[in-house]
């Protein structure tokens, strides 16, 4: 039963899902960040919508909170003028993944053509993509640990901005890769763009062996992580952490990981310093990294409806096979 | 009522039988193999031509579903899928709703599986009472209710002391205490982990949580090898190449342990969960190829006794989930002849004799004496010996889909493969429990 077929991709190749990084292949990829290049204009315009899903519905179902990622989808929708719809479902109880599919079959009655998932399992959104109607799209928004495709494909399109040839690239993850969806996703497409060298930092607890085989080298230590690197994704920690034995506490971690001027200086002089947000001050990062000359953390969230409107643009228009 | 079974090839793994022979049966008994006795008059013939004749098919792990599923009348269906595989004897865990730790619980469901003249069904107890590691049941008073074993199922006991204890109470009378090796604070994942549950995100089960368990269980047990001896402990469902290295140094030290393996565990891998394929989600979980290639090693050179369904019928709405909150678990009673066939069969494979015995004796061994005068049989096609007997069309191809199957449990990770062999006529104690609809005979 190994499944041969990509749910994401119909028999011509073509996109009718975004559900995870890896198993795009390099040309869709690009596409999404091209397409996303050229609606990065839209929004320096006057009037900052085009008609591309004009009478489509889009829905944004959030069985996990999020402010940051919803809202980019709601703005990225509405500039392509679709109808936006966004339903909180939030923490509602152990109910949550009982009425998924429920849910799902709901809303398509009511002709929805996109929707936007974020749920705390991973594989949730390939269980709606394999229950849907061929002419309804699936765009994972984050599922679980798995996958966080649109803002992989945001990250690299900052980095491309910034650092066209991926080839020659260092990228250093740090943080809490164990339980980042973010991360897997990054590695898949950083993988996928032929960069140099990904490597992932953090302590054994929250970055294991395991992941070696995904084709990063493990690194333990902040300054073996990003010495020399040209790119440095720093991860949000969160709160539970503490909990399960994992970290003993923010502070330590700070004093560890945490990335400061002074041990940016370890990286190459260019590098860029990104983060998916939401930041923890103190935390992770220091604010004078977070808000320093090297820090891109605010245009990756503005890149970020540009792609978010390139891959509902690009799905809305493919079909997935019966 | 008297029956003879025509023409079949039989094979007994047991006795190493393999030829042409008529079946006489007679008074729920095999009369004779081969030559008829004089003057037997049979009042049903069985057309056996083309078709094996195998021993009864007997299954270390089936749940019924009773008690808890009354309503759903599911104690009948999964008897028939029992019959409709071929198995004729299987044994339960504990873990129903209630839990079986009470002796009116077992007799009433030996009584309501003994009505439906099926498969014999022979329920192991819980070793401790719920299930929840503390208190111990009243084992003996089990075993005369009817169990022929005590165990946890999926619920590891988190005091050692209480396992040792536990160990030390069965051994006293002689019970079987069957665990699966759980080491508690390490198996609460959703797969194996490895680089599939990496990529996927999914809370991953070390194999570490087998071998510390396993470790366990063996120090407790030489422990008490000074002391008057420990009970024969059989280890439920080894998952892991690390597992079957200790379980293997465990037999040649002598320790006394016996062991089976899920028929998903030997044929499948992680990289069979795919997109989240929740009827991949299973106890234990799928772990990675180099760990299949050793169980089905062990399975072959008489490491691992047993080849078990891990019979688990969960309703699809518990299955249509994400993956981790999907209920674990697989139909399989009546997959698991074919199963076990096509790992006899396949290039290197250990053969057919292998394959059957592991279904037949092989686990018939594990019970041993808790089957009293069964035993000279189960398991086995000896004259004299209960007529427990399976009719095979050994070519017939088929798909595990919904309608094909009698089990409520309609999902199995093998739904898209091509299964060969399909029972035919299923014989409990001389009487036909199931005939396949249509077929000859």
């Amino acid at each position: 039963m190994r499944s041969a077929r990509n749910l994401q991709l119909n028999r011509n190749g073509e996109l009718v899902h975004l559900l995870s990084t890896e198993g795009l292949p390099r040309e869709q990829l690009l596409h999404i960040l091209d397409t996303a290049g050229q609606f990065a204009s839209v929004s320096d315009r006057e009037v900052k919508k085009v008609p591309l899903l004009r009478g489509k519905s889009v829905f944004n179902l959030f069985f996990e909170d999020s402010t940051r990622t919803r809202t980019t989808f709601d703005i990225a929708a509405t500039r392509l003028s679709a109808d936006v719809y966004t339903l909180d479902i939030g923490h509602s109880s152990t109910s949550k993944g009982e009425s998924l599919l429920d849910t799902v079959a709901n809303l398509s009655a009511m002709v929805a053509d996109i929707f936007v998932v974020r749920h705390a399992e991973s594989g949730a959104p390939y269980l709606l993509a394999q229950h849907v109607a061929p002419h309804v799209h699936i765009i994972n928004a984050g599922d679980g640990r798995h996958a966080h495709p649109t803002q992989a494909l945001l990250d690299m399109y900052t980095i491309r901005h910034y650092k066209p040839d991926f080839s020659s690239l260092v990228v250093a993850i740090v943080g809490d890769i164990r339980h980042s969806r973010v991360a897997r996703s990054d590695i898949h497409a950083l993988r996928t763009l032929g960069a140099a060298e990904i490597r992932v930092v953090g302590p054994r607890t929250l970055v294991s062996a395991d992941m070696v085989p995904m084709g990063v080298r493990t690194c333990h230590s902040l300054q073996e992580g990003i010495s020399g690197a040209d790119v440095i994704i720093m991860l949000r920690l969160q709160r539970e952490r503490m909990h399960g034995a994992l970290l003993p506490s923010s502070e330590e971690f700070f004093r560890t990981y945490g990335l400061t001027p002074e041990r940016l200086q370890w990286a190459r002089p260019d590098a860029i310093v990104m983060h998916p947000g939401p930041i923890n001050r103190g935390v992770e990062i220091d604010s004078r990294v977070a808000d320093g000359p090297r820090s891109v953390i605010l245009p990756q969230v503005s890149f970020g409806i540009a792609v978010r409107m390139a891959v509902m643009s690009i799905v809305i228009g493919n079909e997935a096979d019966p | 009522m008297s029956i003879l079974i025509r023409g079949g090839r039989v094979l007994d793994p047991h006795s190493g039988r393999d030829a042409q022979a008529d079946i006489a049966i007679a008074s729920g008994r095999v009369v004779r193999i081969g030559t008829l006795p004089a003057g037997f008059v049979a009042d049903r013939v069985l057309d056996a031509s083309g078709c094996w004749v195998l021993p009864g098919l007997v299954d270390l792990n089936v749940r019924l579903g009773e008690p808890g599923n009354e309503h759903a009348g599911m104690l009948e269906s999964e008897m028939t899928a029992a019959v409709a595989g071929g198995v004729t004897s299987l044994v339960c865990p504990p873990d129903t709703d209630p839990i079986l730790d009470e002796p009116g619980l077992v007799e009433m469901l030996r009584m309501r599986a003994e009505k439906l003249h099926q498969a014999r069904v022979f329920p192991q107890g819980a070793l401790t009472r719920g299930l929840d590691g503390r208190i111990l049941s009243e084992l003996v008073q089990l075993t005369l209710a009817g169990c022929v074993a005590f165990g946890q199922a999926e619920k590891p006991i988190v005091d050692t002391r209480v396992l040792q204890r536990a160990l030390q109470y069965a051994a006293t009378f002689g019970y079987p205490v069957w665990l699966r090796p759980l080491e508690p604070w390490l198996c609460g994942g959703v797969a194996a982990s490895g680089l599939v549950a990496t990529r996927k995100g999914l809370s991953g089960v070390p194999a570490l949580s087998e071998t510390i368990a396993l470790h366990v269980i063996f120090e407790l047990l030489r422990g008490m090898a000074t002391d008057a001896g420990g009970p024969h402990v059989h280890l439920c469902r080894i998952s892991s190449a690390a597992g079957v290295a200790l379980l293997r140094a465990a037999r040649a030290e002598g320790l006394q342990v016996t062991a089976d393996v899920s028929i998903h565990s030997l044929l499948l891998t992680d990289e069979d969960i795919a997109d989240f394929d929740s009827r991949a989600r299973l106890l234990p979980p799928l772990r990675q190829d180099a760990d299949r290639q050793a169980l089905s090693d062990a399975l072959a050179d008489g490491t691992i006794d047993a080849l078990v369904s891990d019979h688990t019928p969960v309703r699809s709405d518990a299955k249509e989930l994400p993956f981790a909150l999907a209920e674990p678990g697989a139909t399989g009673l009546e997959l698991l002849l074919p199963l076990a066939l096509q790992w006899g069969r396949q290039a290197g494979g250990p053969g057919l004799q292998r394959a059957l015995s592991v279904v037949t004796h092989g686990p018939a061994a594990v019970l041993g004496s808790a089957l009293g005068t069964l035993g000279a049989s189960c398991g086995r096609i000896v004259e004299g010996g209960a007529a427990d007997l399976c009719i095979v069309d050994p070519d017939q191809s088929w798909q595990a889909r919904a309608g094909e199957l009698r089990s409520q449990g309609k999902l199995t990770p093998f739904a898209e493969r091509m299964l060969e062999g399909r029972v035919r006529h299923t014989l409990v104690g001389g009487h036909v429990a199931y005939s396949r609809p249509g077929a000859a005979g």
